[in-house]
């Protein structure tokens, strides 16, 4: 078993299966920071998914291009301007949300290239990193495994937070995971969910 | 030189079918001289094509017997276990045709009037470039690359494969070049060019007769092109403001070492370069648009294509800037090819696709292996 079978894959990454499943066969797909394009190649192989990943780091690009996925390197926080609209059926944001400096932009620039959006990202409401606060401190976690002062991590929000983001920017969410190490979560998905994926695309 | 390809010799390949330029001339017998490295295998399906820039030539890697010390110009990036694998790959280095490197072109002799071609050699496009290949590939029984590849004028040559040919390459990978030129780049080519028709030795093309070479112009058409290969990081770093005499000597003569580099450079290149070819080399690069025929709408030229391509650039590369690599990019986005596209991080300005980068290179091995693996599989 390679490093890269779907099924070890899915495991390590239990969003990726969230992801997979509303993806229907042979969908147009963008990856915005694909990191070593492990969900694009997962994608490929579970859904026959036409991809493309655009990711800033040096390291990375060498290794979709190892992956065998199609990458283009370049910084999300400049925008998506050599997209034409309407290009891709989803738009992803696995796991990066947090990372991004122009996060409004980028969210709609997101729904302009892409029919609909998937984005996943640490839910800072958790009851862990709750606590950690109530303890005087910031959370450091598996999911924000970063101290403060080395966190690529700027915009961090709750399942509250990114709801009523959705809201204030006229988004339609369309599905929700939330899970805690692999598992879903249904019962105070804002505390007991330590991550969550959204399926969202423009209201109306 | 346990990861050279060795020792290689050139062949040459003659063809007696008239090939009819885009301008309209017609060339009715031509020789290329090519050089291959590695093996082709059973189902030839493992061919790379390299394609040379502007002063480039067949000798791509290894070197030759009685010249040890002549190294192909692309042996850091071919060989056994380099980027380009010749224990995995055929690759093919070619003279493009209107060459000086023993391929036809304006000093061969022209057999219909016993002189040099000279001026009558005529114009020659990157599409009659890539018609003049693909007959060598027909005479090696290639059908298909599984890639065809090159810097600058090389990579517009590997692109307009993919346009000319979709079926026969299956990948590109395209280096530091652009879908045309800016009237920028076609200035600098003009005044190179200029350098070397107002040369008194250049006697419209005809030198060869009169027994001259314009050799001032040809160096200074060298010098300019070679500052703009560099970056000004990259000439501040190796030359600075250094004088060579250590001291001002109040004179015209040679003083910052960067002069003395530059007419190093200029000497060197006009002892061997024919002036004819310097002018057909920017002419081709001038001429290269493929969206000039789809009325100026790249993504409608692009849509012939058929292969995979790799696109990179470098950052200080001012002469084919990044931002003319994101413009093919976009084109091959549009048309939903599958593409890949680096922007590498180096101050060697242009000349960066010819210099050995670990980065680049982990690059061009990481795409390269995954090709490798369609035919071994």
């Amino acid at each position: 078993m390679s490093a890269h079978d779907p099924i070890e894959l899915a495991a390590a990454r239990p969003d990726f299966a969230a992801i997979a499943a509303w993806i229907p066969e042979g969908a147009s797909v963008l990856d915005l920071g694909c990191g070593d394009g492990s969900l694009l190649r997962y994608l490929k192989e579970t859904c026959k998914v036409r991809g493309y990943g655009v990711e800033i780091s040096d390291a990375n690009i060498v290794a979709c291009i190892k992956n065998g996925v199609n990458v283009i390197q370049g910084d999300l926080d400049s925008g998506l301007s050599g997209f034409e609209s309407n290009a891709f059926d989803f738009v992803l944001l696995s796991q990066t949300l947090q990372a991004t400096r122009h996060t409004e932009p980028l969210v709609r620039e997101m729904l302009r290239v892409g029919r609909e959006a998937i984005v996943s990202f640490p839910n800072f409401g958790h009851w862990k990193a709750r606590l950690h606060v109530l303890r005087g401190h910031m959370p450091v976690s598996d999911e924000l495994p970063y101290q403060w002062y080395d966190t690529p991590n700027v915009h961090l929000c709750t399942l509250h937070d990114f709801e009523k983001f959705c809201t204030d920017l006229s988004l339609q969410i369309l599905d929700r995971r939330v899970m805690t190490g692999g598992s879903e979560i249904h019962l105070l998905p804002n505390l007991l969910g330590s991550m969550a994926v959204y399926r969202f695309k423009r209201a109306g | 030189m346990n990861n050279s390809v060795g020792i290689v010799s050139a062949q040459r390949a003659t063809f007696d079918t008239p090939l009819i330029f885009r301008s309209g001339a017609v060339l009715p017998r031509y020789e290329l001289v090519y050089e291959t490295y590695g093996t082709l295998n059973a189902d030839k399906s493992n061919a790379i094509l390299v394609c040379h820039a502007l002063s480039g030539h067949h000798h791509v890697a290894g070197v030759y017997a009685d010249a040890p010390g002549n190294v192909g110009w692309w042996d850091t990036m071919i060989g056994p276990g380099k980027p380009v694998d010749t224990d995995k790959f055929f690759v093919i280095g070619v003279n493009n045709l209107g060459g000086c490197h023993g391929s036809t072109g304006p000093s061969s002799f022209d057999p219909q009037t016993g002189k040099p071609y000279g001026a009558s050699f005529p114009v020659i496009t990157v599409e009659d470039w890539v018609e003049s290949q693909a007959r060598l590939a027909d005479r090696l029984g290639i059908k298909q690359f599984a890639a065809v590849m090159g810097g600058s004028l090389g990579g517009m040559q590997a692109m307009q494969w993919s346009l000319s040919y979709p079926e026969r390459v299956r990948h590109v990978l395209a280096i530091a070049t652009a879908p045309h030129l800016t009237a920028e780049n076609i200035a600098f080519n003009d005044v190179a060019r200029n350098a070397i028709l107002t040369d008194p030795d250049f006697h419209g093309g005809n030198f060869y007769q009169h027994g001259v070479v314009p050799t001032r112009g040809l160096r200074l058409a060298r010098m300019l092109g070679h500052i703009t290969y560099l970056s000004d990081d990259a000439m501040a770093d190796k030359f600075g403001r250094s004088l060579r005499a250590g001291k001002l000597g109040y004179s015209y003569d040679i003083e910052f070492e960067i002069e003395s580099y530059l007419r190093y450079q200029g000497d060197k290149f006009a002892a061997y370069f024919d002036a004819n070819t310097y002018l057909l080399m920017t002419k081709a690069l001038d001429y290269f648009d493929p969206a000039r025929a789809c009325d100026g709408n790249l993504d409608k030229a692009f849509a012939a294509a058929r292969a995979d391509f790799l696109v990179l650039s470098f950052t200080s590369d001012w002469r084919f800037s990044p931002e003319r690599s994101r413009e093919i990019v976009n084109t091959l986005l549009h048309n939903r090819r599958n593409v890949s596209y680096a922007e590498i991080s180096s101050e060697h300005g242009h000349d960066s696709f010819l210099m050995p980068h670990e980065h680049y290179f982990d690059l061009m091995r990481a795409y390269l292996d995954k090709i490798a693996k369609e035919f071994s599989a």
